[in-house]
């Protein structure tokens, strides 16, 4: 018996019960439609998240003081982190693979100018931070490269500070307080927007010494380091590690990679995408037993037809096959079915809310019909298995 | 050649075992137009569907053209029905959704005969029994008579060498089945077994052998006389 003779003999079984064959095919449109929205939405968010982060560049590694590994027991005497300095910094610049280094202190304080006052984020960095992190300048030009202990009481602005304290004026050459210290403006930063939840824009950068001083700390609060696309991160972790723990007498810093960032964050997001996907697995396993059901009734009321096929030279292998390739016929129209309402929906939901992220990925659609027919493999299992085990003779006398 | 020895077959009914079949010998040469007849539970139709390798029996050997067949497993034995066994059943056990021709081709398409051969084998069987007009037709748009024929057909498709029939007439009018009997004998004549199962004296007195059964015994076996 080939393919195309088992669905031959199949489809008609099908259509003669049209209503019954489509109510079960549609339980499982409806969980496979489920999956792959769930999973669309899922992945949406993963690759918006990730896009997010990336904007920024691959190729960067943090460095914050203190370790974060977990210890048994406290190590006794030397058990407090000596800060990161303007100095380590520095140093790092003479690592191997290192293109640009930012340090980086961060603080609230309130901005004036003439009359108008706002609370705003400061940002202590160097002079590289705009091609680390890839943002641009407006207008003017980013701090300069002085010496950092020394740096001159220069200041960036912010898009939206730009926009709040000088409405209408060049803020260019102007004078800008923060707390009790006076900035010259030299700069404004293009709009970045928010990012993750931070507004990048409601900020001004000045030299971290001078945030420092502001917020009167003597440790930065970490180091980014931006290295060459074509070196290894081991290489340039290892190396900026080595350097470190020269400088500290031991490990008291912990070093963070974009790519160990990522893909952390990439896997969380993908659990995540797993478990809306198994929620609406749920009713997939509904359509399934719905199959379970229908092929029980059906294999009941054609106990006559088995008798029949086992006197005409059915085997055991062919009345199982015949039982199982309706269920996963059934099955797999459902699960097309499905997948024409998912990624439709996906799309609708696309039109209708473009904030929402929504990705569907190809191979989660192929992944959702194997699944489906999977699903029809299994719940035909039982009732297949039952009409081939069937006694031809108590078969043929049912009729 | 069909040989059976000391077949016996019991069902269990509450706590009792019954005998459907005990002890029966029986010995059917190639070519044999063998009526059984006999009372409801006799076990007649049992008979027919030991030698039908449809049920097995408790006791006893069955030996079909030499070979032992009793000891085959459940697909091998449907290997030799394919073959060498016809059916034909008082209900005719038509597939309702499938043509007449779709249900001749039934025993092919389970042999694994390919298409085209199919066609040209269920074509050359519809001339045969008169039913080329009626090839698209389903079971229920056919006459009772028609049902039957398509039936005998779908029995003889593979070539078999034995046809067992179970009650053929049983649900057909005397007129039609006078033409069904007809079309069997046509077929016994041709080279086929013929075994026919029956409560109708006046089909059973047409065979040549007559077999008579009650409470699973033989208790006569008569050879008549070819009519002249």
């Amino acid at each position: 018996m080939t393919f195309a003779d088992l669905f031959r003999l199949t489809l008609p079984a099908l259509s003669a019960h049209k209503t019954r064959s489509a109510l079960t095919g549609l339980g499982i449109a409806i969980g496979i439609a489920a999956v792959v929205l769930l999973t669309s939405i899922g992945e949406g968010v993963r690759h918006y998240v990730l896009t997010e982060f990336t904007q920024f560049g691959t190729h960067l590694i943090a460095i914050n003081p203190g370790k974060t590994t977990t210890m048994g027991t406290p190590i006794g005497t030397i058990a407090s982190a000596r800060p990161l300095t303007l100095q380590d910094a520095e140093s790092l610049a003479a690592v191997r693979g290192v293109e640009a280094v930012v340090p980086f202190v961060q603080g609230n304080a309130e901005t004036k100018f003439e009359s108008r006052r706002r609370r705003t984020n400061i940002y202590g960095v160097g002079p590289e931070m705009p091609r680390v992190f890839q943002l641009p300048v407006a207008s003017g030009r980013f701090l300069p490269p002085d010496d950092p202990r020394t740096a001159r009481a220069f200041v960036v602005l912010g898009a939206k500070i730009t926009r709040e304290l000088f409405p209408g004026v060049n803020p260019l050459g102007q004078h800008l307080r923060i707390d009790n210290s006076r900035f010259t403006v030299i700069g404004t930063m293009a709009s970045k927007g928010q990012v993750l939840g931070f507004d990048l824009d409601d900020a001004v950068y000045v030299p971290a010494a001078r945030a420092q001083e502001l917020f009167n700390r003597n440790g930065l609060m970490e180091v980014d380091v931006l290295y060459r696309e074509d070196m290894e991160t081991e290489t340039v972790a290892a190396g900026i590690k080595r350097l470190m723990t020269a400088r500290h007498g031991q490990e008291d810093f912990t070093l963070t990679t974009q790519e160990q960032m990522l893909d952390t964050l990439g896997s969380i997001l993908g659990v995540l995408t797993f478990a809306v996907g198994a929620l609406g697995g749920i009713s997939l396993l509904v359509g399934g037993v719905g199959i379970l059901t229908i092929l029980t009734i059906t294999v009941r009321e054609r106990t006559g037809e088995i008798g029949l096929l086992r006197a005409l030279g059915a085997t055991h292998a062919q009345v199982l096959w015949l039982f199982l390739a309706e269920s996963v016929i059934l099955a797999g129209l459902g699960g097309a079915a499905g997948l024409v309402i998912g990624v439709g929906g996906a799309a609708l939901l696309h039109a209708l809310a473009p904030a929402l992220p929504v990705h569907t990925p190809w191979y989660y659609v192929a992944l959702a019909e194997v699944i489906a027919l999977s699903i029809g493999l299994l719940s035909g299992v039982l009732p297949a298995r039952h009409a081939a085990k069937m006694d031809p003779v108590e078969a043929l006398r049912a009729e | 050649m069909i040989e059976l020895a000391g077949i016996r077959r019991a069902y269990h009914v509450g706590n009792q075992d019954v005998y459907a079949l005990s002890d029966v010998d029986l010995t059917i040469e190639r070519g044999d137009y063998v009526s059984i007849m006999g009372p409801s539970g006799s076990g007649k139709s049992t008979l027919l569907n030991i030698i039908g390798l449809l049920d097995r029996p408790d006791q006893g050997a069955y030996r079909l053209d030499e070979q032992d067949v009793t000891t085959l497993t459940d697909d091998q034995q449907a290997g030799v029905r394919q073959r060498t066994m016809g059916f034909v059943f008082q209900f005719f056990h038509l597939i309702p959704r499938l043509s007449a021709a779709d249900n001749i081709a039934l025993p092919l398409v389970l042999a694994g005969v390919p298409a085209d051969e199919r066609r040209t084998r269920v074509d050359a069987v519809l001339a045969d029994m008169g039913l080329s007009d009626r090839a698209e037709h389903r079971p229920e748009e056919l006459s009772g008579g028609q049902r039957q024929r398509v039936a005998i057909a779908r029995a003889v498709i593979m070539r078999p060498s034995i046809l067992l029939a179970d009650e053929p007439t049983g649900n057909l009018d005397r007129h039609t089945g006078e033409e069904v009997v007809t079309l069997l004998e046509g077929l016994h004549a041709s080279g086929l077994t013929l075994l026919v199962v029956t409560h109708d004296p006046a089909l059973g007195h047409r065979a040549g052998r007559q077999l008579r059964m009650e409470d699973g015994r033989i208790i006569s076996d008569t050879q008549s006389q070819p009519a002249p």
